[in-house]
C-alpha cells in the first residue's frame, strides 16, 4: 500500500519534472519534453533562491533552535515542577500540537490581525500589522508555537533515563547547572537529540502551514519552498515547473537526513 | 527474513503494476455519438458549481436546490422521461475550484452541467477539456430562441477562437465608486464625473486633507490576486489606449508607453500618500477595503457591481458587517476615465473591463441532448428571473434585465452606460498562469519604491519568458 | 559579601528567573487559544477577543448549517479509518523492520520518510488524482483514507520502531520456546509492550487527518461527504467576510473530539514518543 500511495505518485512527480506541463492550456493536451530545463530554470529563477534561503532561516531559527531548544528546556524545567504545573504547562504545550490546522489558522489571525488583534490589545501597539512588517518572525514563532511539543515530549522521556544518582554526584561535586547539562545529561540524550533534530526539520522543511498564515507574502518575503511549490503548480497551473522543485526539495532532504545519520553513525561508534 | 523480502517483494509489483496500470489511462471514451442515449427513460444528470448552501453564494445553490432541479425533473416526467438531477455544490477559493474541475475533467469525469468562470473558457478549451457546443449536443443548438436575448458583448464571454462553448451567465462592469460625504467634506461635487487620471489625482488630494482617510483604493499587488488585474490595472491600461493581449497582432503588452504609464499612475498614488501601500500587501487587504469603504473611511474606490450588489447593500442579513443602509444616498459611482480624454482604447473617452461566468457541458456527459435542454431551462426566463429571488443582477438575457435592472440606478448605468464601452480579458492559459502574475507583480514592485522603469522591465522579461520574444510588444 | 550569600542570592535568582520562565511559556502558548474559549460564546463574534458575554446564539447557527454537523460524522470516518490502518500497518511493519537484519534496512525506512514529505506536497495531487479516480475511489472516503495512510505511515513506521527496539528479545524469546507464531508473538507479547507508542501514533494519525484540508477537497466532491476542515472554509459570506459566530462555534466543536482523545489516551497510556533508552 505504502508502494501505491507513496512511491507510485512520486515516480510520477519525478517524471512530470521532466516536462513542460500544465493543468489546462495547450501544454496540458500535448506535454513537451523538456529534459532538465526545469531544474535549471529553477536554479536560475530568483524567487527560488528566495524561497531557498527562507526555508533554511525558517527551519534553522524555529525548528533546530527554537523548538529544540524550548521543548528541552520546558522538559528541564518540568522535571522539578509540581503535577499540577507539569500537566497545565504540558497540556498546553499539546493543545498547540494537535488543534486542527485550519482552527489554529482563525486562532493567529484574530492573535495578529491589525486592528482587533488580542497582541495588538495586549502591547498597546496601536494597529501593526505583525504578519506585514516581520513576516519572516511570525512563521518562526508561530512555528514554535505549532510545533514545540515534539521536542517536549521527546526529551522528556529522554531526559527520565538519565541516572539521577549521576546528577547527585555531579551536583555533589560542585558543578553548576550549565556543567551539569554538558558533562551529565548531553552524553545520554545525544541520541535523542540527533533525531528529535532530524525528525523536526524535516517536518519544518516541508510545513505548508505558513501559506495560511501569510500567504507567502508581503512581496514574497515568507515565501518557503513548500508555499513556492504551491503558488507555482496551483495557482500558476505550471505542474511540471513545480515538480522539478519538489524533486529538488526532495533531494536538500536527502543530503539533510545523510548528514544526520553520518553524526549518528559516528557518534555510534565513539 | 524471508517475511521481508516477500513484503518488499509485493511492493515492487505493485509499483509495477501500477505504473502498467496508469499508462493505459491514456485511452479515454469515445464519445462522438452526440445522440447517445437521446431516448433513454432513465436519465441522471449532476449540476456542478462553486456555491453551497449556508455558505458561499448560497442564494444560487439554493436555486438550483430548490427551483431548477424540482421544476426540470416535473417538466421531464410530463414527456414521460425519468430524470435524477442532482447538484454538486463547493464552497472554495475559485483557484481551488478551477483545479478540481480541471482534474476531473482531465480524466473523463466530472459533472454534466457546470459553471464556470468565463476567464478559464479558453486554457480549458486548449485543455481539450471542453468542446464547442456544436460539436457536444450538435447544430440543433443554434435554434435555441434564447440566443437573441444575449447581447454580442456578453457572449464574448462564452466565445473562443470563434466558437460557442456554453451560456453566459450574467455580467458585470468596472466603475468607481465615492464616498458623498466625504466628498461634501473635501469641497467636491456629488456628481463627480473624473474626465481624466489627474482628476482622479486631484480629487485625491483634496480627500488627503480630511483626517483618517485614504483617499483612493486602486487594487494593486501580489496579494489581492486577480483583483488588481481586473479592478485596476487593465481597466487603467485600456484607459492609456492598449489591451493586453492584441488577438490582430497576437501580441502581449511588455514594457510599452502604455503599460509604463499605467504603472506612474500606480507611483503617484501609492507614493504620493494617496492610497494606503501596506493595504495593497495585505493577505485580506481586498476585504479590508470593502469593510473601511463601507465605514466611510475610503474617498474612491475602484471595484464592480457585486461590491455594490453583495458587499455594501443596506440589507444587513445579507451584507452583514459591511452592509450600508444609506448606501444608495452616500455612494456614487462614475466611469473610469481614459488617460485623457479620447485617449482610450479604440479613442474612447471612458473605459471598462468585464467579466462573468459560464454554463459549460462536459463534453463526456452520458447524455448530452439532456444536458443540453437542462441548460436551455436554466437560461429561460422564468429561470433567470426566479434566480435573481427578488433582488437586481444584470443577467445575460436583455428581456430579463429590462425588468428588473431599471429599480437600481447603479445596475442599470452599468448596463446603458459600461456595457457598451467595456472589453473582456483574453481567456488564455498563459494570461491566467503567467501574465497576470506579472501585473501584480509590477504593481507591487511600484507600490513598494521601485522606479516605474525597473518595475516595467522585470515585468515584460517575465512576460517574454513565458510567450517568447515574437509575441511581445516592446516600448 | 560572603560567597556563601552570593550562592543565595543567585539561587534565588535562578529560582525567580525559572518560575518567570514557567509563567512566559504558560502564556505563550495559552494566549492564542483565548479567542477560541471565549469568541464562541460571544454576542458580537469578530477578531477581537469578546468581552464577557454569553450567548448559544452560534452553535444554533452551526445545527441549522446544513453541512456542518453531518461533517463531523465524515472527519470521523476519516480519521478513525485512517488511524486503524496506520497502526496496523505500522506496527506490523515496524516489527518486522525492527526484528529481521536486512542490509539496507535503515536506507528503505528513510528513503520511505523522505518520499512521504513529496507526497503531501501540491505538485503530486495529479497523479494522486488521477490514480484514485482509476481505481473507482473517487468521491468516496475510502479514497481519501487510503492516500492518507500512505503519506503518514512511514514517519508511523519511524517513531513505533523505536519502541520495538527497546524491547528485550528474551520476551519474545520465552514465547518462542513455547510455539507461538510470528503473529501471535506480535499480538500477545509484543503489542502489550509497545502499546504507548501504538496509542501516540493513533492520536497523532487522527490529529492529521483531521485538519487537513486541500485533500479531502480535491478527492471528495460532495460536500455531504466532506469533512468538517473542508466544510469550515464554506463559513464566509457574500462578500468575502468571515462569519465569525459560526467559525469560532464550529472551531471549538471541531476541536473537542481530538482534545478529549489526548485526554483519555494520555490518562490511559501516557503520552510519549520513546521507548526507552535509544541505542
Amino acid at each position: 500500500m505504502t508502494g501505491v500511495f507513496l512511491v507510485f505518485p512520486a515516480l510520477w512527480t519525478v517524471y512530470i519534472g521532466l516536462l513542460r506541463y500544465s493543468l489546462t492550456g495547450v501544454s496540458a493536451s500535448a506535454p513537451t519534453f523538456r529534459g532538465i530545463h526545469n531544474y535549471t530554470d529553477a536554479l536560475r529563477d530568483p524567487l527560488f533562491r528566495n524561497a531557498l534561503k527562507l526555508t533554511i532561516f525558517f527551519v534553522l531559527l524555529s525548528a533546530v533552535i527554537g523548538q529544540s531548544m524550548l521543548g528541552f528546556a520546558i522538559a528541564w524545567r518540568m522535571r522539578r515542577s509540581n503535577a499540577i504545573t507539569r500537566s497545565v504547562v504540558q497540556t498546553l504545550v499539546l493543545l498547540a500540537w494537535i488543534l486542527p490546522s485550519t482552527v489554529v489558522v482563525f486562532l493567529w489571525q484574530a492573535l495578529l490581525s491589525r486592528n482587533d488583534g488580542t497582541l495588538n490589545a495586549l502591547l498597546r501597539s496601536g494597529s501593526t500589522d505583525w504578519a506585514l512588517s516581520h513576516p519572516l518572525a511570525t512563521i518562526v514563532v508561530f512555528n514554535i508555537w505549532r510545533g514545540t511539543a515534539f521536542s517536549m515530549l521527546l526529551f522528556s522521556a529522554a531526559l527520565a533515563a538519565v541516572p539521577n544518582s549521576q546528577l547527585e554526584t555531579a551536583r555533589l561535586v560542585g558543578a553548576s547547572g550549565l556543567q551539569q547539562l554538558r558533562d551529565v545529561v548531553f552524553p545520554h540524550i545525544r541520541g535523542h537529540v540527533l533525531t528529535n533534530t532530524l525528525l523536526i526539520s524535516l517536518w519544518t522543511f516541508n510545513d505548508f502551514t505558513p501559506y495560511l498564515l501569510t500567504g507567502g507574502g508581503p512581496n514574497h518575503r515568507s515565501e518557503t519552498l513548500p508555499v513556492y511549490v504551491y503558488n507555482v503548480a496551483l495557482k500558476g497551473g505550471q505542474l511540471g515547473f513545480g515538480s522539478a522543485i519538489s524533486l529538488i526539495m526532495l533531494l536538500i532532504n536527502l543530503v539533510v537526513a545523510l548528514f544526520y545519520l553520518r553524526l549518528l553513525r559516528e557518534r555510534r561508534r565513539a | 527474513m524471508r517475511v521481508t523480502r516477500r513484503a518488499s517483494a509485493y511492493v515492487i509489483g505493485l509499483v509495477v503494476i501500477s505504473v502498467v496500470a496508469t499508462g493505459c489511462v491514456g485511452a479515454k471514451k469515445n464519445n462522438a455519438d452526440k445522440k447517445r442515449n437521446a431516448t433513454a427513460k432513465n436519465v441522471t444528470l449532476v449540476i456542478g458549481s462553486n456555491s453551497i448552501k449556508g455558505g458561499k453564494n448560497t442564494e444560487g445553490a439554493v436555486h438550483t436546490l430548490d427551483y431548477t432541479i424540482p421544476k426540470f425533473e416535473a417538466m421531464e416526467k410530463a414527456k414521460g422521461v425519468n430524470v435524477k438531477v442532482t447538484f454538486q455544490g463547493s464552497g472554495a477559493d475559485d483557484e481551488i475550484y478551477k483545479q478540481r474541475l480541471a482534474l476531473s475533467l482531465k480524466v473523463g469525469g466530472g459533472p454534466d452541467v457546470f459553471s464556470m468562470d468565463g476567464i478559464w473558457l479558453g486554457e480549458f478549451a486548449q485543455a481539450g477539456y471542453i468542446k464547442p457546443l456544436d460539436q457536444v449536443v450538435g447544430s440543433s443548438v443554434g435554434s435555441w430562441d434564447g440566443w437573441s436575448q444575449i447581447s454580442s458583448s456578453i457572449m464574448q464571454n462564452a466565445t473562443f477562437g470563434g466558437q460557442r462553448y456554453g451560456i453566459p451567465s450574467g455580467t458585470d462592469g468596472r466603475i468607481l465608486y465615492f464616498n458623498k460625504k466625504l466628498f461634501a467634506k473635501a469641497g467636491l461635487p456629488a456628481t463627480w464625473q473624473p474626465k481624466s487620471w489627474a482628476d482622479i489625482i486631484a480629487a485625491g488630494k483634496a480627500l488627503k486633507k480630511l483626517p483618517g482617510i485614504t483617499p483612493l483604493q486602486i487594487d494593486a499587488g501580489t496579494a489581492m490576486g486577480e483583483a488588481t488585474t481586473t479592478q485596476g490595472f487593465l481597466p487603467l491600461l485600456a484607459g492609456a489606449g492598449q489591451l493586453i493581449y492584441d488577438d490582430k497582432t497576437k501580441k502581449w503588452q511588455g514594457a510599452t508607453p502604455a503599460v509604463k504609464n499605467v504603472l506612474s499612475f500606480y507611483q503617484q498614488i501609492y507614493s504620493g500618500g494617496l492610497g494606503d501601500p501596506k493595504l495593497q500587501e495585505d493577505q485580506n487587504g481586498r476585504d479590508q477595503s470593502f469593510a473601511a469603504f463601507s465605514q466611510g473611511k475610503v474617498g474612491v474606490l475602484a471595484e464592480s457591481d457585486y461590491l455594490w450588489r453583495s458587499v455594501i447593500c443596506p440589507d444587513k442579513s445579507k451584507c452583514n458587517t459591511t452592509a450600508m443602509p444609506d448606501r444608495n444616498q452616500t455612494v456614487g459611482f462614475a466611469l473610469i476615465p481614459a488617460m485623457k480624454p479620447g485617449s482610450g482604447v479604440a479613442g474612447q473617452n471612458f473605459v471598462s473591463i468585464s467579466g462573468g461566468g459560464d454554463e459549460v457541458i462536459n463534453p463526456n456527459t452520458k447524455y448530452p441532448q439532456q444536458a443540453w435542454e437542462l441548460m436551455q431551462f436554466m437560461a429561460s426566463k422564468a429561470s433567470v428571473i426566479a434566480g435573481l429571488a427578488g433582488t437586481a443582477q444584470i443577467t445575460e438575457r436583455s428581456d430579463v434585465n429590462a425588468e428588473v435592472l431599471k429599480n437600481d440606478p447603479l445596475l442599470s448605468f452599468i448596463n446603458t452606460k459600461v456595457l457598451p464601452i467595456t472589453r473582456f480579458r483574453p481567456g488564455l492559459a498563459v494570461y491566467s498562469t503567467t501574465i497576470t502574475t506579472a501585473i501584480q507583480q509590477a504593481t507591487l514592485d511600484v507600490v513598494t519604491g521601485k522606479s516605474v522603469g525597473q518595475a516595467a522591465q522585470t515585468y515584460q522579461q517575465t512576460v517574454e519568458k513565458a510567450v517568447g520574444a515574437n509575441a511581445i510588444q516592446t516600448g | 559579601m560572603t560567597p556563601n550569600s552570593t550562592e543565595v542570592v543567585r539561587r534565588s535568582l535562578g529560582r525567580i528567573g525559572s518560575y518567570v520562565f514557567v509563567c512566559v511559556i504558560t502564556l505563550f502558548f495559552a494566549l492564542p487559544m483565548v479567542w477560541l474559549v471565549l469568541t464562541p460564546f460571544s454576542t458580537s463574534p469578530s477578531y477581537r477577543v469578546p468581552s464577557p458575554s454569553f450567548t448559544l446564539h452560534n452553535f444554533r447557527d452551526v445545527a441549522h448549517n446544513p453541512y456542518a454537523l453531518g461533517s463531523l460524522k465524515n472527519s470521523l470516518f476519516l480519521a478513525l479509518g485512517t488511524m486503524v490502518l496506520v497502526v496496523v500497518l505500522a506496527a506490523l511493519a515496524s516489527y518486522a523492520l525492527s526484528r529481521v537484519r536486512i542490509p539496507g534496512r535503515d536506507a528503505l525506512l528513510y528513503a520511505l520518510l523522505l518520499l512521504s514529505s513529496i507526497v503531501t506536497g501540491t505538485a503530486t495531487m495529479v497523479p494522486i488524482f488521477v490514480m484514485i479516480y482509476q481505481l473507482n475511489l473517487i468521491n468516496t472516503q475510502t479514497g481519501v483514507v487510503l492516500v492518507m495512510t500512505g503519506g503518514l505511515l512511514p514517519a508511523a513506521i519511524f517513531i513505533i520502531k523505536d519502541f520495538m527496539d527497546a524491547m528485550p528479545r528474551s520476551l519474545e524469546e520465552s514465547a518462542r520456546v513455547f510455539g507461538a507464531s510470528p503473529l501471535q508473538i506480535l499480538r500477545h507479547v509484543v503489542t502489550p509492550v509497545v502499546r504507548p507508542g501504538l496509542a501516540t501514533i493513533a492520536v497523532w494519525a487522527v490529529v492529521n487527518v483531521w485538519g487537513n484540508f486541500l485533500l479531502p477537497y480535491i478527492l471528495l466532491q460532495d460536500p455531504g461527504k466532506q469533512p468538517g476542515a473542508v466544510i469550515m472554509f464554506n463559513f464566509y459570506d457574500e462578500g468575502g467576510q468571515p462569519d465569525f459566530g459560526l467559525i469560532a462555534a464550529f472551531s471549538l466543536i471541531y476541536s473537542i473530539p481530538v482534545v478529549v482523545l489526548y485526554l483519555v489516551i494520555n490518562k490511559r497510556y501516557g503520552f510519549r514518543f520513546q521507548g526507552g533508552i535509544k541505542g
